[in-house]
Order: structure tokens, then C-alpha cells, then sequence
């Protein structure tokens, strides 16, 4: 028999970016400790809605983990208290009756909220833009082997390709900074000899570009590979920061 | 050297100069603790190391000039961090939690640093301004201790520089780059003995001056 379970949840509302926001508290009635954490908001916003009241929006897509579109702050936590865990992928079972949660965006000045517990992320992509390209010849494909890449590499930068750019690691450091995400997508390419010709042009802008969005600055404070859901680890922070020394130092790069 | 500004500028950059800094601040602790535990061997042990170390002459101005300049960049790099990340987040969390991360001297580097540098205020005028005709540097440092409030804050200082050195350490070496996995938990023990040794060695001195000596 499903077990359920009875809530108190706080959860953050603003209707807009410009609007000024506060912490609503909702009764969660019944919930099974089967359901994920969306699928718990989900029944609130059907009850919100059949009281003809506005449903709480929230992004999400996969809720299997992997897109990388949901997540919220569950009582001071990102994507909730289990380690390695997306908010979709979190079950009510980590949560007790009467439990009180309080639910609130991902805070950083580069992440304005649009609604509620969504949050615009693009600063994310711009980083990736600003990134550029990696040259890759066309033509006939060459043989799988011409390169080669030591197994360990592979799986360094296999490691860090894990980042699904949920924007964990910026709400959960101190200073809202994005060098675990930033570090991570520097190091997939950085490790790959196919990175390499544009490994110090990258490094410079995206780093200059990060600087420019508004993020904080890292000061090791490690809460990011703490609460990544996928455990990226910060050797790869200590990986883009040589890379950037590399460049601004001993690159042509400007 | 436009290149220079960028790089030593960036997020990433000022980073690398309180690093940098932080790591010549160790190394200047380890050298001054050698010295002053020459007070344990008595009081002409601890005189003549002094007037041997104002023998060398310019070459000590030069030593305080570089770590005036260390001390400048440190404190001013400090503060544009604390101020740029204070500014990061406008709106705070109502509740806030950690996963283990942080620890009570990542929590509390800006603040520290901050109490250190009046403390190295404080320490300056005592034993360093001071006019010392007719007297020498053990009976100045001798008598201060002999007061039990300067033991006090000596020993507090020194909890709370081992509270900043314990994430500064390692953590400077993380941001140079050298993060490796046979060496990192190594760094990180070193760094918290360091702290102890910081703690130990330096605050026991004013202890031994004015209850042992
Ligand atoms: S919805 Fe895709 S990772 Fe959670």
C-alpha cells in the first residue's frame, strides 16, 4: 500500500521579474511518498487551479534527470536534500509527515526570475557562445584511430560532458558563481586533442564573458560539487584555471 | 600590458594575486615563527637574532617594502571580491543550508582577514614603531606580556589567523591550478597543520613571556 504523507510548503511567488515577490504557504494533502518532488507541485497546481487560482510555474521537461530544466531551493538546498539528485528525480520518501519545505528560486543577479521558481538561465548559453567552435575537418571520415585519446582523458572529459547546465552550482555557492558550470564545459574540449587549437581563445572569452554577466567570483568554497546533481568535481575549476593562465599568459591570445 | 590588466582583472585573475599574496603571507609566518622561537633559548639568544636580522639593513627594507606591496594588493583584491560578491546575489534565500562544503574558514575568510589586519595594525605599533633607545626588543616584548590583556588578544589573533590560513592554503593551490589527486588531500592536511602550528607556536609565546620566562 502507498504510504502518504501530509505538508506545509512555502513556496516563493512573483508574478514577474519587475514584481516584487514573497513566500505563499500551501497545504500539501495526501501526498504519496511515490511521487517526485514535480509531480508533488503538480498536485498543488491542479488544486490551486480548480480554486481558480494561479498555478505555480516551475520549469522542468525530462523528469528523468538528464535535461537539466528543473530546480529550486528545497529547504536551503539545490534540487533538495539527496546528493547527486535532480529536483525531478527527488521522491517524497526523503520527506516526513508534517514536514515543513520551503521551496524558492535559484538566486543569482545573472538569473532573474520570470515566474515563480522559473528562471532565466541564458546566461548559461552566452558562456557557451562565447565559447566559440573547435575546428573539425569535413570530408571523408577518418579512421576512428587517427587520433589518438588516452582512456583516462576520455573519461575526465566524459566526467565533465555530465554537466546538464541546471544552474545547481551557481545557487548553491555562496557567491553565486558559475565556475563549476564554466569549468566543466571548458574541460570536456580542454582534454581532447581536438580542443586544442582553440583551447586559449576560449579560455579568455569565456571567462571574460562570465565576468561580464554578473556572476560572482569563486573562492573555493566547494558547496558547488557538493550539491551538482551530477557531481562534477572542482579539480575541473583547478583545470580552467590553468587553461586561463595558460592563455593570458603564455598565449598570443588578447 | 593592456593583456595584463585583463588577465590579473578577471574573476580568475584576482583569484591568482590573493593566492599569490596569501602564499608569500605563509611563508613570511613560517620565517618569522623560526625567529622568534629563538626566545625560548633566553633573552640574548632572542636579542641577537633581532640585531642580526637589522644587520642585513636595506635588504631588510626591501623585505618590508615587498610585503607592504603583498599586503596592499591583498587587501584591496580582498575587498573587491567581497564587495563584487556580496553583489552577485541581491535577493537572499529566507533559508539557507550547506551540503558540507564550506568550512568555518571559507565561511569567515573577508571577516578574518579584516580583524587580521587591525590586529597587524596593532602588532606594528607595539613592537615595531616603538621607540627602542635604551632597551632592548626582548625586555619591550617581555613587558608587554606581563599585561594579561595583550596575551589575550596575542592568543585570539592567533585562533583566528589559523581559522584564515586553514582554507587559505590550500585553497590557494587549488587556484593556482595545482589540484591533483595524489596531492590534494595531502595540500589539505598540510594546511591544517600549518594552522596548528600557526596557533601553537605563536600564541604560546606570549604565554611563556609572561607567566614562564
Ligand atoms: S526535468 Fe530534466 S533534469 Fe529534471
Amino acid at each position: 500500500m502507498t504510504k502518504t504523507i501530509n505538508l506545509t510548503l512555502k513556496v516563493w511567488r512573483q508574478k514577474g521579474q519587475k514584481k516584487k515577490g514573497r513566500l505563499e504557504t500551501y497545504k500539501a494533502v495526501d501526498i504519496s511518498t511515490d511521487m517526485s518532488f514535480l509531480e508533488m507541485i503538480d498536485v498543488i497546481n491542479e488544486q490551486l487551479t480548480l480554486e481558480g487560482k494561479e498555478p505555480i510555474a516551475f520549469d522542468h521537461d525530462c523528469r528523468e534527470g538528464i535535461c537539466g530544466m528543473c530546480g529550486a531551493v528545497v529547504n536551503g538546498r539545490p534540487h533538495g536534500p539527496e546528493k547527486g539528485t535532480t529536483l525531478c528525480q527527488l521522491h517524497m520518501r526523503h520527506f516526513s509527515n508534517n514536514d515543513t519545505i520551503v521551496i524558492e528560486p535559484w538566486r543569482s543577479r545573472a538569473f532573474p526570475v520570470i515566474k515563480d521558481l522559473a528562471v532565466e538561465r541564458s546566461a548559461l548559453d552566452r558562456m557557451i557562445q562565447a565559447g566559440g567552435f573547435i575546428s573539425v575537418n569535413t570530408g571523408g571520415a577518418q579512421d576512428a584511430n587517427a587520433i589518438p585519446v588516452s582512456q583516462e582523458a576520455a573519461e575526465l572529459a566524459m566526467d565533465a560532458a555530465a554537466c546538464i547546465g541546471c544552474g545547481a552550482c551557481v545557487a548553491a555557492c555562496p557567491n553565486a558563481s558559475a565556475m563549476l558550470f564554466l569549468s566543466a564545459k571548458v574541460s570536456q574540449l580542454a582534454l581532447f586533442p581536438q580542443g586544442k587549437p582553440e583551447a586559449a581563445k576560449r579560455a579568455i572569452s569565456m571567462v571574460r564573458e562570465m565576468d561580464m554577466l554578473g556572476f560572482g567570483n569563486c573562492t573555493n568554497e566547494t558547496e558547488c560539487e557538493a550539491e551538482c546533481p551530477k557531481e562534477i568535481s572542482i579539480t575541473n575549476i583547478a583545470r580552467l584555471n590553468r587553461e586561463f593562465y595558460k592563455a593570458g599568459f603564455f598565449s598570443a591570445e588578447k | 600590458m593592456n593583456w595584463l590588466v585583463n588577465t590579473l582583472g578577471s574573476s580568475i585573475g584576482k583569484k591568482l594575486l590573493m593566492a599569490i599574496t596569501g602564499l608569500g603571507f605563509c611563508s613570511f609566518l613560517a620565517g618569522h615563527l623560526a625567529g622568534n622561537l629563538t626566545i625560548y633559548w633566553g633573552k640574548d639568544a632572542f636579542n641577537s637574532y633581532a640585531a642580526h636580522l637589522h644587520s642585513l639593513g636595506p635588504i631588510i627594507t626591501m623585505a618590508e617594502l615587498g610585503l607592504l606591496f603583498f599586503a596592499l594588493v591583498h587587501i584591496l583584491t580582498g575587498t573587491t571580491l567581497f564587495y563584487q560578491n556580496f553583489k552577485a546575489r541581491p535577493v537572499r534565500y529566507s533559508m539557507n543550508k550547506s551540503a558540507g562544503g564550506r568550512t568555518i574558514g571559507s565561511r569567515t575568510m573577508p571577516y578574518t582577514g579584516f580583524f587580521l589586519l587591525i590586529f597587524i595594525v596593532f602588532h606594528l605599533i607595539n613592537f615595531h614603531f616603538i621607540d627602542k633607545t635604551g632597551t632592548t626588543i626582548y625586555q619591550i616584548v617581555h613587558s608587554a606580556f606581563e599585561n594579561i590583556g595583550y596575551v589575550v588578544i596575542y592568543v585570539i589573533a592567533m585562533i583566528i589567523a589559523a581559522i584564515h590560513v586553514s582554507h587559505g592554503l590550500w585553497s590557494a593551490f587549488q587556484t593556482i591550478g595545482a589540484n591533483h589527486v595524489k596531492y590534494m588531500p595531502f595540500i589539505k592536511v598540510v594546511s591544517y597543520v600549518f594552522s596548528l602550528i600557526i596557533v601553537i607556536g605563536f600564541g604560546f609565546l606570549p604565554v611563556y613571556l609572561g607567566y614562564i620566562a
